[in-house]
């Protein structure tokens, strides 16, 4: 074959141009040892900003440039000393007083005292940014939150407007949203009145383990160590987090050794990474919930018979270690495991004839069941497994396939039959999901109680109501975790909700990297313990 | 001459200044259509832009708030007036999510998505052109059925697929090249402190700065998602090329030209090949026009921060600024590249002056 001698030259440089682009891939190989490379998904982040940051990322970025008045310790999960070394609550058990920790500093090197501590939580109050409601459920407004939150010398003092349960308070002040901010700093970045939010969004003024360096939305970010943490220095001198949104591509990074830990993992992941020498396998449990709900416009829903008929019908375990593996855990109560009074006991389990007779004793004939499920795959096997169980039991399910905010729309406009939904807590104590699942306070149409997921399905929890109300007032902690417990055996007994999984978290680790907590169900990731 | 000549001359620039107006007004109206469309569709689809801002525990009140504050309570002419409004002041709003301006962001993502299709267009030219031009000097033989099965499996394999693929065996397996991402995470930490990036384009930025480790480093980045991009493209190229070349061949002033005894590579490389030049130009300004609106699955795959994904992401949560600004310089990017296929037609071809 003749190949024209000008062609010949261009095959070689384009040749020589693809080689040149091999060559000096081999070069770098390992991760540099100074630095913890992490791939994630990160493109939900609005803000860094402690007062508005309030998506997962997010929160995981500040819980190592931010600490709280009260913290969690990464590997226990219990509550520990943070910013403050010790509280009380007077015996009126609406003022409690914080003793600010001596001699800590922000990044900055301003000195960390119960005035900046104050000023953060009042702006906190006074920006009213989504995660906001988290502290201003106390009764602090703008108006009055410089009088319930002052600080002097080394006590900080917040004054509540009722005698609320003392975990409730401490349990918020672990959330991001009470994460303390360098005042005399952030002040010299306010903008018309902002508070420096439209700075602290790209940019940390805390007193955590680390500073953040660079941050590239839906592309990265630097943290770097910071000498002199409270807790003790971070081992890692850097953290370098690459927004990776594809889980299979991670999954090769993680195999070479380009990433040292991959945290957006699906199923085929675990599977292909697991018994890989190079590569460790991590899995704890995430906040979020799945649950089944019927909207008692629709009477049928009211008959306890046909509810308990549905709660024998579906197939927890069958889902969890199949279309679900991985994804999910097993659980049939509205608090996540890691908070107080959650139950882990697991009461149902798939059982037809069991189901089918219960049918038969509501008096319902042929029932059906019209389900909403979002367009999404994972969403639409549990749909389908629930349709076919359902089916067998003598439950026609037709399913109602839609965009997940259109979805959203018609459940807040409690115009659904019945949906399959998610809820993630708002903030690390039991209130935040007893009283959206178990509490409403009006059960109208005019009510609009759209942010009670109770009210969402009209349902009334009669005298639930109420106990979820007492549960967050009371001040013995071991009564107060028996209450939930109560209210959450006759929720799962009685409403039209039910509860199904857990959300399992999956990381995938290289082998040499130890020390790495995602902080569960109540708290966010810490870098600061990691080796390599 | 002289005489004859000037009126002609005035008749012609005559000519280009209506002809400049009449493209200056079809790109205006093309604009406003583009932005018409979008708008519509953007308003039909029914997501709330609120829902996605607020959360899941927004309040009544909090909603109806953020509707007043992002004007979404005014009439639908309304909005759109003060869109396009804005818009030709080089304004396209805040991005409802993150509340930066759009053009900022699409600043940010549009330099990597221009220098991956760049690169990705001259290797699909490099390769595709020379390729279909042999493939139609030889129409049957084995080397134009290769041409011709590598093209078609360039058309009809799904990219994501080819991408993994790709990923798997060049970074994977052979590590020939580095993996996704537009750096080793050891650059990219130093490029914000260390390098000024004049054009963000990482290749062009580093090489003003001469620093070539870093140059190396991006480059054996970004050759693997441009070659699979240039792939796609030289698909589509070498068979045009090749269409292009055989109608060319069989022309009379080839017959000519190889009577007279040119040589072959003369007659193909000059005389048809100018021939040949005219319509290919407005083949490889569409396919890079078509890789200038990013890529969205390729970006998705090899993390690389662009147009495609900026926009996808921007309609998961209904930030329909950013939508609307990001489809607004992708139409400007078609419009931009028309013009300029336009310009190098009229020079490739003295019948169009």
């Amino acid at each position: 074959m003749h190949i024209d001698p000008s062609l010949r030259r261009f095959g070689a440089a384009g040749l020589a141009a693809l080689m040149l682009g091999a060559a000096p891939a081999a070069l770098m190989a390992a991760t540099p040892a100074d630095t913890l490379v992490i791939a994630d998904a990160i493109d939900d982040i609005v803000s860094l900003d402690p007062a508005e940051a309030y998506e997962f990322s997010g929160l995981d970025l500040n819980n190592n440039t931010y600490d709280g008045l009260v913290e969690i310790d990464p590997a226990t999960l219990g509550m520990i000393p943070g910013l403050a070394e010790s509280w009380s609550v007077a015996d009126d058990g609406t003022t409690f007083t914080f003793k600010m920790k001596p001699g800590l500093t922000f990044s900055s090197g301003n000195p960390v005292t119960a005035e900046a501590a104050a000023w953060s939580l009042q702006r906190v109050v006074k920006l009213n940014k989504t995660p906001a409601f988290i502290l201003s459920q106390f009764g602090w407004t703008a108006e009055n939150v410089d009088a319930m939150v002052t600080g002097s010398g080394d006590t900080l003092t917040l004054k509540t407007d009722k005698a609320y349960a003392p975990t409730f308070l401490y349990n918020c002040l672990t959330a991001g949203v009470a994460e303390i901010v360098d005042a005399e700093t952030v002040k010299t970045h306010d903008v018309n009145g902002d508070m420096g939010n439209e700075w602290l969004k790209l940019n940390s003024a805390g007193t955590g383990a680390y500073v953040l360096k660079s941050y590239k939305p839906k592309e990265g970010y630097v943290l770097e160590m910071r000498p002199g943490h409270w807790r003790g220095d971070a081992k890692i001198a850097k953290i370098f987090l690459q927004h990776v949104p594809e889980a299979a591509t991670q999954r090769l990074q993680v195999e070479k050794g380009d990433i040292d830990i991959e945290r957006t993992m699906t199923p085929v992941e675990v599977a292909g990474l697991a018994g890989n020498a190079d590569v460790t396998l991590a899995q704890d449990v995430g906040g979020q919930v799945y649950y089944l709900a019927f909207n008692q416009k629709n009477e049928q829903y009211k008959n306890a018979k046909f509810l308990d008929a549905m709660r024998w019908a579906v197939d927890y375990q069958g889902m969890a270690d199949t279309i679900m593996k991985g994804v999910v855990v097993v659980h049939q109560s509205f608090l996540p495991q890691g908070y107080l009074g959650a139950l882990d006991d697991q009461p149902y389990h798939l059982d037809i004839d069991k189901a089918k007779a219960l049918v038969a004793e509501s008096g319902i004939a042929a029932p059906q069941v019209k389900l909403s499920v979002r367009n999404a795959a994972d969403r639409m096997d549990v749909a389908q497994s629930i349709q076919n169980t359902f089916g067998q039991a003598g439950i026609t399910v037709t399913l109602d396939v839609g965009d997940g905010a259109e979805q959203l729309k018609s459940y807040r406009a409690r115009t659904h039959d019945a949906t399959l939904q998610t809820w993630g807590p708002d903030y690390p104590d039991p209130h935040t999901n007893a009283s959206t699942f178990a509490e409403n306070p009006d059960n109208s149409d005019a009510a609009n109680n759209t942010g009670y997921l109770a009210w969402r399905n009209s349902y009334d929890p009669g005298e639930m109501s109420a106990k979820t109300e007492a549960a967050v007032m009371e001040r013995d902690p071991d009564k107060r975790k028996a209450m939930y417990e109560e209210i959450e055996r006759a929720h799962r007994e009685t409403s039209p909700f039910i509860l199904m999984f857990q959300q399992a978290r999956n990381t995938a680790l290289r082998s040499n990297i130890k020390g790495f907590y995602t902080g569960g169900a109540i708290d966010s990731a810490a870098y600061w313990l990691v080796t390599k | 001459m002289g005489n004859i000549a000037i009126p002609q001359d005035q008749s012609r620039s005559g000519r280009l200044a209506r002809q400049i107006g009449a493209t200056g007004f079809s790109l205006l109206v093309t604009f406003v259509g583009l932005l018409l469309v979008t708008f519509i569709i953007s308003r039909v689809v029914p997501i709330d832009p609120v829902s996605s801002i607020l959360g899941e525990r927004a309040t009544a009140a909090q909603i109806a708030a953020a509707r007043l504050r992002l004007g979404l309570d005014e009439p639908m002419w309304w909005q759109f007036w003060v869109y396009v409004r804005d818009a030709l002041h080089g304004d396209l709003g805040l991005s409802i999510r993150t509340r930066e301006p759009v053009i900022t962001e699409i600043g940010h993502y549009f330099p990597a998505t221009l220098e991956l299709s760049t690169l990705a267009t001259i290797i699909g030219v490099l390769i595709g052109v020379p390729a279909g031009v042999l493939a139609a000097t030889k129409p049957g033989s084995l080397l134009d059925q290769a041409v011709r099965l590598i093209g078609l499996m360039g058309y009809s394999m799904p990219v994501f697929w080819l991408g993994l693929m790709g990923l798997l065996l060049f970074y994977g397996q052979l590590g020939w090249v580095s993996g996704p991402g537009r750096l080793d995470a050891a650059y990219d930490m130093m490029l914000d402190f260390e390098i000024t990036q004049y054009t963000g384009m990482i290749l062009i930025d580093t090489a003003l700065a001469g620093r070539w480790d870093m140059f190396a480093n991006a480059f054996s980045h970004i050759i693997l998602p441009a070659s699979l991009l240039g792939y796609l493209s030289m698909a589509y190229i070498s068979r045009m090329t090749r269409s292009f070349m055989m109608n060319e061949l069989g022309q009379e002033y080839i017959t000519t030209a190889r009577v007279k005894g040119m040589p072959e590579r003369r007659v193909i490389w000059v005389h048809a090949m100018k021939n040949v030049m005219v319509p290919l130009i407005t083949v490889i300004a569409l396919s890079y026009a078509f890789l200038l609106e990013g890529a969205v699955l390729t970006e998705t795959i090899f993390a690389w921060p662009g147009l495609g994904r900026y926009i996808t992401d921007a309609l998961v949560v209904a930030d329909m600024p950013a939508v609307l600004g990001g489809t607004v310089v992708v139409g400007a990017v078609y419009i931009g590249i028309n013009m300029l296929s336009d310009l190098l037609y009229r020079l490739a071809d003295p019948r169009a002056r």
